[in-house]
């Protein structure tokens, strides 16, 4: 059963959610019986055949013994080619995962969430790299942080050290209370984005193109800003189910969406969409790549180390998407439109031509809009076919 | 110089404004003076001039975002 794709699996979980929301208002630890909730919903998401239940076992043991063999190895050294080797064997299920399909073989290292539950593997093993995370840890800690079911199909992608500040925590019934409340609304404008307007979009305007449209170039230029609109409003809701169901379990999950429309630049734009996916790239990607640059002192010119990290970041989310071309060339656009920003910004900066105040603000959101419009048209696949 | 002094030094340098220097509650991240590029530059530029090093992952943009609030984390560091 796919999360959050029905009504049954709401009620379900509204049910089996009913005593983490007593235990939490009377400000009782919240993690045992979540542990039990946990448990329930997995099997129910993973127990339909499609969804890679093996693989999943397989790929939590892999990590798992990554993760706990890293950091023992930790503790005592630390040499770069493991922890590149230790990076690399943690990426190696999803590489596979993405590649098996163009051997014409089953893809049997699939499975829901691969792309998500990766980036939380990886991302232990580079703060244990960084130093941040030095006491072993437990399989307990590591599964749940892995397998938190409710963002574990699409995300948002959590830290590790976050999360288990969280898990930790006991809510005092007031703090609680404000969780519960937080989560049920989120939970509710989720139905408004997703089963609502994503909804009315994709089947009331999307689906009928071929009758409202007149000729070719109207038809793609409404597909273009309708899909982009639908595709806001279907992750932003499935976002907010995934927050929302987190809240009630005592994790404030991070947001993904922070009004990515009224971007002001495409950089401005990044740090508005998909935001735990960009911000872990520009973490763990771009920065460590920058300072790798610097740090060695490989390449001296600022604008070529940063724009050069742009490009490896979004070739790399692109691919991370799928190795389709779509999604290929909506990362090798995304890297032209930050590189050539990147330019600009660094010219305007010098000689100041780009005039400030309300109305260009207004000018900025607008092409901004566009451009990332015309992105999401590039992502949808519908150039290609 | 103080140590204090020194950071708001580098940290100066790095976002290429002084309001650092007087304003040690200003966010630097809202006030557009940092951006990831520029925190990188800021941590190679702790490393090499006061010589502490401060992991990438460690520098959380909550908790690291006013001079003030850097120079107590680098504190705690040295």
């Amino acid at each position: 059963m796919t999360p959050y794709s029905s009504f049954l699996f709401f009620i379900i979980l509204g049910i089996l959610l009913l005593p983490t929301m007593i235990l939490g208002t009377m400000g009782k630890p919240l993690r045992y019986y979540n542990v039990f909730v946990s448990i329930v919903v997995l099997a129910m998401i993973f127990s339909g055949g499609g969804e890679g239940f093996y693989s999943l076992v397989i790929f939590t043991i892999l990590q798992l013994v990554l993760i706990k063999g890293y950091i023992s190895y930790r503790q005592t050294k630390n040499s770069s080619l493991v922890f590149y080797l230790m990076s690399l064997l943690s990426i190696l299920p999803l590489i596979l995962s993405k590649i098996l399909p163009f051997l014409a073989v089953d893809n049997w290292a699939s499975f829901l969430g691969i792309s998500y539950l990766t980036f939380r593997a990886v991302q232990i093993i580079i703060e244990t790299r960084d130093g941040l995370i030095k006491q072993q840890l437990s399989i307990y800690q590591l599964v749940n942080f892995m397998l938190f079911y409710p963002t574990i199909s699409s995300g948002p992608i959590d830290r590790f050290r976050r999360f288990q500040k969280d898990e930790e925590k006991r809510w005092t019934p007031d703090e609680y209370k404000e969780l519960l409340y937080k989560g049920i609304n989120k939970i509710f404008l989720g139905f408004l984005y997703k089963f609502i307007i994503g909804y009315a979009i994709n089947s009331y305007f999307i689906m009928n193109l071929d009758y409202i449209a007149d000729g070719r170039v109207s038809y793609h230029l409404l597909y273009m800003y309708s899909y982009s609109l639908y595709l806001f409003f279907d992750f932003a809701g499935y976002t907010l189910f995934a927050v929302g169901v987190s809240y009630i379990m005592g994790i404030r999950s991070p947001e993904n969406f922070n009004k990515p429309f009224i971007s002001r630049n495409i950089k401005d734009f990044w740090n508005r969409w998909h935001m735990s996916l960009s911000f872990w790239f520009r973490d763990y990607v771009f920065m460590r790549f920058v300072f790798l640059m610097k740090k060695k002192k490989w390449i001296q010119n600022k604008m070529l180390v940063s724009n050069l990290g742009y490009i490896l970041l979004f070739l790399l989310m692109g691919v991370w998407h799928g190795l389709a071309i779509q999604y290929i060339v909506y990362g090798a656009y995304h890297a032209l439109m930050m590189t050539a920003f990147n330019f600009f910004e660094n010219w305007n900066k010098k000689h100041k031509r780009w005039p400030t105040g309300k109305f260009m603000t207004v000018v900025s959101i607008v092409i901004t809009f566009h451009v990332v419009c015309f992105g999401f048209y590039l992502f949808s696949g519908r150039p290609f076919q | 110089m103080d140590f204090k002094e020194k950071v708001l030094q580098v940290i100066a340098e790095v976002c290429e404004d002084d309001v650092v220097k007087e304003e040690h509650d200003l966010d630097i991240f809202e006030a557009g003076l940092l951006d990831s590029f520029a925190t990188v530059e800021l941590l190679v530029q702790f490393e090499e001039q006061l010589g502490i090093n401060v992991p990438i992952t460690e520098f959380d943009r909550d908790t690291w975002n006013t001079p003030n609030a850097i120079t107590d984390r680098l504190n705690e560091l040295k």
